[in-house]
């Protein structure tokens, strides 16, 4: 099977403080940790999953500049065969619909069977996958989180409210956006990084693509970040101060006040 | 003024709770506006639903077709993409329906998207002005969204108030035979349910439940500790299940179990929607974080900033004597 990855390298929510810049512009990006976003390092170890099983090859793919080169080394070190820079200064501010119309165009340049998205990015839309379907006339299903393999279709589970999954019958090609904890992603090591650190990564432009340089970026966005804004709390948490010894003698009465201690 | 219509989902014959919340944040684009409900399904549940629905909005098309009869994302774009007019706003719920249905039927719709919106703000010409939040929360954006060729919005579930009070008695087209072939390459075949665990979270008065912050597996016998020391049970977010450092059942939130407690310990978790759509009944909320910013602070009764590590033991041992 020929699988494409999407990845992105987003800033990581769980290493940063995300600050604001003070003319609201963009978040405060010095020193920011980036990473692979989270749901795509599932999409990819399940793709190696399946090609170990059934034979193929991966590969991954980022919209983005040259460092998010980092990245697709990173999937590479994982076990994907080949990545694919797709960088472009036409490309920068485009909308969701215009990421998914630049992956439509590296997809159309291959062969792929299957293509896997993240459910989800550091913006938590949730729509590339689903777009980039529908503008391949490919069906799709979102928060994938079982996949067995079959000759023309997969049978997969969805993930839904309450932790229920959803099973259904897809055929191929199709796009699917994986949810956290389909797999266990495995350890990538530096050693691992180093392997694969002199591998040719081709990168795309919109010529080479055929994208027109209208179709994507600000211009073609119908969806427009206006500015970030820190909004005016309710009341909020009431914060406890002090010494730890002192927060936890106050929490300890008001734990025995609202019955969580006896 | 663009038409508004709102996708309502169902079960059993009853809305959704979600599908007020629609009403509610469709007079935010437009106060005079006459919107419709499109609700769709096949038998006597989709009759019921459609009179749920008249209650909330002034016109309901109704689809009754076999194929509906569950209406997996992919049959109901291909629906969709058939009847709603061209320019349209369309309303669905940011839940796990949404999220599959509604950015494609954007692309076939060649309409603008805007997802999981939390408020709306202003209409102004054909810019509609929202609010989203980004990166889990801890920024929140305006974003303008060009609706001169129509839009989809998906609203994320509890954003929006639903009106008190005035109950409307709107009418009920059967539009069934407008609906052409909805034959898809995906089909639905059954629902499993959530495996049950060794403990019922959903029982407990007392949760002290972990999130990332606990950094590690050897970590969970800090929180076990603790909850043994307050007579409480240990539940968490979502990281630590994907980790298998604790079992689904141990899960709380959209995807896992929804709690009732009257106290809840919320340990290094983050505050994400889809954590707090777990938790009901506003129990008495006390978070620990080491991030003064973190947006589990904007809901919880009580913050304290500190590292869960070195507090969860500290209080231990103090309610330990
Ligand atoms: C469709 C869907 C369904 C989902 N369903 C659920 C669900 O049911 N339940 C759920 O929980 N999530 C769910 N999620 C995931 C959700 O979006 C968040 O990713 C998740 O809730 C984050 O968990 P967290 O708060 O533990 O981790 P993080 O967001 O990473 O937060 C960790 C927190 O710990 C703090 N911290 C770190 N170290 C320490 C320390 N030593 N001491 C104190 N504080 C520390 C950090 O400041 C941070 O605030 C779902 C996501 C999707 C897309
Ligand atoms: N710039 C990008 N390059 C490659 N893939 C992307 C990009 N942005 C989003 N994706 C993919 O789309 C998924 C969902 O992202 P989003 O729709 O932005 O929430 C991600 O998990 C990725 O798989």
């Amino acid at each position: 099977m020929e699988i494409l990855v999407c990845v992105k390298r987003v800033p990581d929510t769980a290493e940063n403080e995300i600050a604001i810049k003070s003319d609201g512009t963009d978040i405060q990006r010095d020193d920011l940790v980036y990473s692979v976003n989270e749901w795509d390092n599932y999409a990819v170890e399940e793709a190696i999953q399946i090609r170990d099983k059934v034979g193929g090859s991966v590969t991954v793919v980022t919209v983005g500049d040259s460092e998010a080169e980092e990245v697709l080394r990173r999937q590479m070190a994982m076990g994907a065969d080949n990545g694919i820079l797709l960088a472009d200064d036409a490309f920068e501010g485009s909308d969701g619909r215009g990421i998914a119309a630049i992956l439509k165009a590296v997809v159309a340049k291959g062969k792929y069977d299957l293509v896997l998205t993240g459910a989800q990015a550091d913006d938590g839309a949730a729509q590339v996958g689903g777009m980039l379907a529908a503008m391949l006339d490919w069906p799709y299903a979102s928060l994938v989180n079982k996949i067995d393999t079959g000759d023309k279709s997969l049978k997969i589970g969805r993930e839904i409210e309450g932790g229920n999954q959803e099973m259904n019958e897809i055929d191929l090609p199709c796009v699917l956006s994986i949810q956290t904890g389909i797999n266990e992603p495995r350890y990538v090591g530096i050693r691992g990084i180093r392997k694969v650190a002199s591998i040719e990564i081709p990168t795309y432009a919109a010529a080479d693509l055929g994208v027109a340089a209208d179709a994507v970026g600000p211009a073609a966005a119908r969806v427009k970040r206006v500015d970030y804004f820190t909004p005016e709390m309710g009341a909020g948490a009431e914060i406890l101060e002090g010494s730890m010894e002192e927060k936890i003698d106050k929490l300890i009465e008001l734990l025995k006040a609202k019955g969580g201690l006896k | 003024m663009a038409q508004i219509f709102a996708y309502i989902t169902h079960k059993g014959g009853a809305v959704d709770d979600t599908a007020a919340e629609l009403a509610a944040a469709a007079q935010k684009i437009d106060a005079a506006a006459q919107v419709t409900a499109i609700v769709v399904g096949a038998g006597a549940d989709l009759d019921a639903a459609c009179q749920g629905a008249a209650k909330l909005f002034a016109q309901v098309w109704k689809f009754d077709n076999a194929a509906l009869a569950y209406p997996n994302g992919e049959v109901v774009r291909k629906l969709l993409s058939q009847v709603v007019p061209a320019g349209s706003i369309l309303l669905v719920p940011h839940d796990t329906f949404g999220m599959d249905m509604a950015p494609g039927l954007s692309i076939k719709l060649d309409a603008a998207y805007a997802a999981d919106v939390v408020a709306i703000e202003s209409l102004s010409g054909t810019e509609l002005k929202v609010v989203r939040q980004e990166f889990a929360g801890m920024a929140h954006t305006h974003i303008a969204v060009d609706i001169a060729k129509g839009a989809v919005l998906t609203l994320r579930p509890g954003s929006f108030q639903p009106e008190k009070g005035a109950e409307l008695a709107g009418t009920v087209s059967d539009k069934s035979g407008d609906a052409g072939d909805l034959g898809t390459k995906r089909r639905y075949l059954e629902t499993v349910e959530a495996e049950m665990g060794d403990v019922d979270i959903t029982k407990a008065d007392v949760l002290v439940s972990v999130g990332r912050g606990i950094e590690d597996q050897d970590n969970i016998g800090v929180a076990e500790e603790l909850a043994e020391a307050m007579g409480a049970v240990v539940s968490c977010s979502r990281p630590i299940v994907d980790a298998k450092w604790l079992e689904k059942s141990r899960q709380v939130g959209t995807s896992g179990k929804t709690v009732k407690p009257k106290v809840y310990l919320a340990m290094g978790i983050s505050g994400s929607f889809q954590h707090l759509g777990g938790i009901k009944g506003s129990p008495f909320i006390v978070a620990v974080n080491k991030n003064p910013k973190a947006p589990i602070f904007q809901v919880a009764d009580i913050g304290i900033v500190e590292n869960i590590l070195e507090f969860m033991p500290a209080l231990t041992e103090k309610i330990s004597g």
